[in-house]
């Protein structure tokens, strides 16, 4: 379980984190969703103690993380994987961190297991791939088999098989009853992965609802339709209240307000004909541009959504 | 655990685990310490250049030393000569001692270090402490062997000194002391600067650049600059004799220890409040 109260961060006059709350509960996954710079890694490292909270408070399982007795032992963070010396070898890295907190030497051996680096171990970390980083970032978090995994953007640098790997991973954990909170700025990302959703955009909280909650309530559906009689129809349907745009083409109109199915039955009660009738579902990625649109901090010039 | 609290969900052997301590820390510390090549190639300079300058040294001096003046051969000083290959071998020491712990922020790593020992005087403690005994049986092993190579090669040619005699055991052991401070000095430079660049250009500064300038400074300046500078100061205790305007041995270690003790408490005080 991990509490915000009140969370604040401020850097000079830049407030990157502004009074957020939240409780992040065991046994789902919470998907930490935001563009970039909503102050995802800001909360993140004060959840952690890097970052003191300009005002209000952050506690994991009631307590704030530098009064934990054993914090890896109770909480695992992936937060850069590059948050590493590259001179020192895969398995000193964790034997290392493995030590600070008097876990057992043979756990590094079945973390490296765990996370397929077994044959690299001897190797300098910094030969390693983004995805080999990665993965040994994602071994130190689960060296101290925590109640509560923090993953900042796992799956960046990873190949399709290593994102399979982590969303599985995660998966499992909060399956095992534990808390798992995973930022990403990819909604496709998060739908796959996250049971709950925790949305942020300019360090406010936007959304804290369910991954279907979410899909149902953002997702805006619209009908395509081709006819010869584009014009007809456009009219029929707008007398019954229904939204209309132009399509791509000349015979093509995008409705809103109705579904396929009422479209279809007020085309044939008025003798129209229909070349394509689809029903067409906004994606999830287009619903979460949809509702971060006023809080993206950096947005290319002219571009217009 | 003897207090019943309400079951908390995830897997129930955490239940067996135990606080971090101290002595983790240490462990901790020491496995960073031995796993980068760096501190095999620092500690091999301190000791081959320690041991073979304080030799090249001494073998010029004791050349010298019959065509030297009468006030030169009175205060002839054949512990001091064989010492002499340390003056450049500390250098190695700093950098080490900075390195120790800017790479960490230069890397990152400081991050995954405070993530796993949140407490972070702990962090600095056990890092000063671990530095500080490894340095500490390094400079012994060096001084040592220099004096021994250096009084071997300075007898026959000079007069030279024997552990026995008065201050010449003080003043070669003495020589791991002073590298005690010097080493926690520079784990504190670097926790205080966190850029090694900066952290090791100000350790020169303390060791040579100041004092080189205070020697060009008028005697009514110089000479409490030379007593009470931290390093030149602390380093009376490897000197055998003493000379005008310099502190007594333990008294001169012992300001160098205070300014160490106010650089390491500044480092501390800003490494808990700083956002890492």
């Amino acid at each position: 379980m991990i509490e915000a109260r009140g969370l604040v961060k401020r850097y000079g006059s830049t407030v990157a984190v502004n009074d957020l709350s939240f409780s992040i509960r065991p046994g789902v996954v919470t998907g930490f969703l935001g563009p970039n710079g909503a102050g995802k890694t800001t909360t993140m490292r004060m959840i952690l103690g890097l970052d003191a909270p300009t005002q209000g408070s952050v506690t994991v399982d009631g307590r704030s993380y530098r009064d934990l007795p054993a914090p890896m032992r109770e909480v695992g963070a992936l937060l850069d994987a590059k948050a590493l010396q590259g001179g020192r070898r895969a398995r000193d890295h964790l034997l290392c961190l493995a030590q600070s907190n008097g876990i057992p030497r043979s756990r590094v051996d079945e973390v490296l297991r765990t996370v397929g680096l077994e044959d690299v171990a001897r190797r300098r970390a910094k030969g390693f791939s983004m995805g080999m980083g990665q993965r040994l970032g994602i071994a130190s978090a689960l060296l101290g088999d925590p109640a509560v995994l923090i993953f900042d953007e796992p799956v960046n640098g990873l190949d399709p098989d290593g994102i399979h790997w982590v969303r599985t991973l995660m998966r499992a954990q909060a399956a095992e009853g534990r808390t798992v909170l995973v930022s990403s700025h990819l909604m496709s990302e998060m739908a796959l992965t996250a049971d709950h959703l925790l949305v942020i955009g300019k360090g406010r909280l936007i959304a804290d609802t369910s991954v279907d909650e979410f899909v149902r309530s953002s997702s805006q559906q619209s009908v395509h339709v081709r006819s010869p009689q584009v014009a007809e129809l456009a009219a029929r349907c707008r007398q019954a209240g229904a939204g209309v745009q132009a399509g791509t083409g000349p015979d093509v109109i995008e409705i809103t307000g109705m579904d396929s199915a009422e479209v279809g039955k007020l085309a044939a009660a008025h003798g129209i004909t229909l070349f394509e009738l689809i029903p067409v579902r906004a994606s999830l990625e287009e619903a979460f541009m949809e509702l971060t649109r006023d809080s993206v901090e950096y947005q290319a010039a002219g571009a217009t959504r | 655990m003897t207090d019943v609290t309400i079951a908390r969900t995830g897997p129930d052997h955490r239940a067996a685990f135990r606080a971090a301590t101290f002595g983790d820390a240490l462990r901790s510390e020491w496995t960073k310490l031995r796993s980068v090549r760096s501190t095999f190639w620092a500690l091999t300079v301190t000791v081959v250049v320690g041991i073979a300058l304080g030799a090249l040294i001494s073998v010029a001096a004791a050349h010298g030393y019959a065509k030297s003046s009468v006030s030169e051969k009175l205060s002839w000083d054949p512990t001091g000569v064989s010492q002499s290959g340390m003056l450049i071998a500390q250098l190695a020491i700093a950098v080490l001692g900075v390195l120790y712990i800017s790479s960490e922020y230069s890397s990152g790593m400081i991050r995954t270090s405070l993530i796993a020992v949140p407490k972070r005087g702990r962090v600095l403690a056990a890092k000063s402490l671990v530095f500080a005994v490894v340095t500490f049986v390094v400079g012994e092993v060096t001084c040592f062997a220099a004096f021994f190579a250096g009084q071997a090669l300075i007898s026959g040619h000079a007069p030279h000194a024997a552990l026995g005699d008065p201050g010449v055991a003080r003043a070669v052991a003495g020589g791991g002391l002073y590298l005690i401070a010097l080493a926690v000095l520079s784990v504190a430079a670097g926790a205080l600067l966190r850029h090694p660049a900066a952290a090791i250009a100000a350790m020169i500064a303390v060791l040579f650049v100041l004092p080189g300038i205070a020697q060009a400074l008028p005697d009514s300046w110089r000479n409490p600059v030379t007593e009470f500078w931290p390093t030149q100061a602390g380093s009376q205790i490897t000197s055998v004799h003493i000379a005008a305007h310099t502190l007594q041995p333990w008294p001169g270690f012992g300001v160098m220890c205070l300014f160490v003790a106010i650089v390491y408490a500044i480092a501390w005080t800003l490494l808990d409040r700083r956002d890492a």
